[in-house]
């Protein structure tokens, strides 16, 4: 094992390592940690089975496999940041219609009329 | 009948507004509060409405939103909608809400080119409004005049569809979309529109760009976009 396999696989062994324990730890949302998961898993394997990245770097057409590798490194960040840009959206919905339900109780509090009779 | 107040830092001219329609009018008075840091809410109260306070900014399509959720859970049958700031003219609001009454229509909206003032505004608006007539047109067919204007008034129906459905910011070419959808009936009747009584309008050019850019937009994703 040369030195570089070394730092890499050190490398994705404790990013893996890392987000298992977020995950533990309840910092990390299971559904957020999928992506992560499986993008130190492939850092993982292509840096033991170096052959293999070369030979998907052939079969992709890319003649220097480095390059492939920065083209899945690539692609996987803008993965994140869109499965990102989802959960903001998402997000904003919920506290959208959470500040107007609470707007409404408020009111209806003040009224004394007890809750409000949102429908989802 | 609800006249439905959204309002954002107006604590000078929200109490006039307030106090004006309750003294001509015998609609329930409602100010949506839009995160105020200034005394809006207390204006609104002082004068007499039903004040609803949003505890952040939602913006203004979030906040008339939230009137018309307010309208859905009291089962009002119709809504007006006006502004705060002292612009839209309180005694055009029974003309607005006229052609609702008679179920002749679903929506109405009150233009300021309808009528016989002429209204002088600068060029960016000219050519946006002109743009707006012309999307709206080209996707729905509703011939309007005042695209962008927000002195409405809707019936029970629109106000539950709002209610779930309704653009976060800058909503109102928006809703001709939604209105097409629904097979809404919409007409527009002239209004008369004063000067701003306080402040300057804050838009910028980059603003007006992203206004145009955003607009456009989500009204052609709500043109494919499945309602359930």
């Amino acid at each position: 094992m040369n030195r570089i396999t070394l730092l890499s696989v050190c490398m994705s062994v404790a990013l893996l390592v890392y987000i298992l324990e977020m995950v533990r730890r309840r910092r990390l949302r299971e559904e957020y940690s999928i992506l992560w998961l499986f993008g130190s898993l492939v850092i993982l394997i292509l840096s033991v089975k170096r052959d293999w990245l070369a030979r998907l770097s052939f079969s992709a057409g890319i003649a220097y496999p480095p390059s492939f590798l920065f083209l899945v490194g690539i692609l996987f960040i803008l993965l994140i940041l869109i499965h990102f840009s989802i959960a903001i959206s998402k997000l904003h919905q919920m506290n959208k219609r959470m500040a107007q339900e609470l707007a409404l109780l408020k009111e209806s509090a003040e009224k004394g009329e007890g809750g409000g009779t949102l429908q989802p | 009948m609800l006249v439905a107040i959204p309002a954002y830092r107006e604590e000078r001219s929200i109490g006039a507004v307030v106090a004006a329609i309750q003294h001509k009018f015998s609609y329930d008075v409602l100010v949506v509060n839009d995160g105020s840091p200034d005394g809006t809410s207390a204006a609104a109260r002082h004068a007499g409405a039903i004040v609803l306070d949003l505890p952040c900014n939602l913006g203004i399509g979030g906040a008339v939103q939230t009137a018309f959720l307010y309208a859905m859970n009291g089962g009002y049958d119709a809504l007006v909608r006006i502004d705060g700031d002292g612009q839209h003219e309180i005694d055009d609001i029974p003309s607005v809400l006229k052609p609702i009454l008679d179920e002749h229509a679903d929506a109405v909206i009150g233009s300021r080119f309808l009528g016989e003032k002429e209204y002088r505004i600068s060029i960016p608006r000219i050519f946006g409004i002109h743009f707006f007539r012309l999307l709206v047109g080209l996707f729905t067919g509703y011939r309007v005049t005042d695209p962008t204007s927000g002195f409405f008034a809707i019936n029970r129906r629109l106000i539950e569809f709002y209610s779930y459905h309704y653009p976060s910011d800058y909503p109102e070419v928006d809703a001709y979309i939604l209105m097409h959808r629904l097979g809404a009936r919409t007409v527009e009747v002239p209004v008369r529109m004063h000067a701003r009584a306080e402040g300057k309008s804050s838009i910028t050019t980059f603003d007006a760009l992203y206004y145009m850019v955003k607009v456009t937009l989500s009204f052609l994703i709500n043109a494919i976009r499945r309602f359930g």
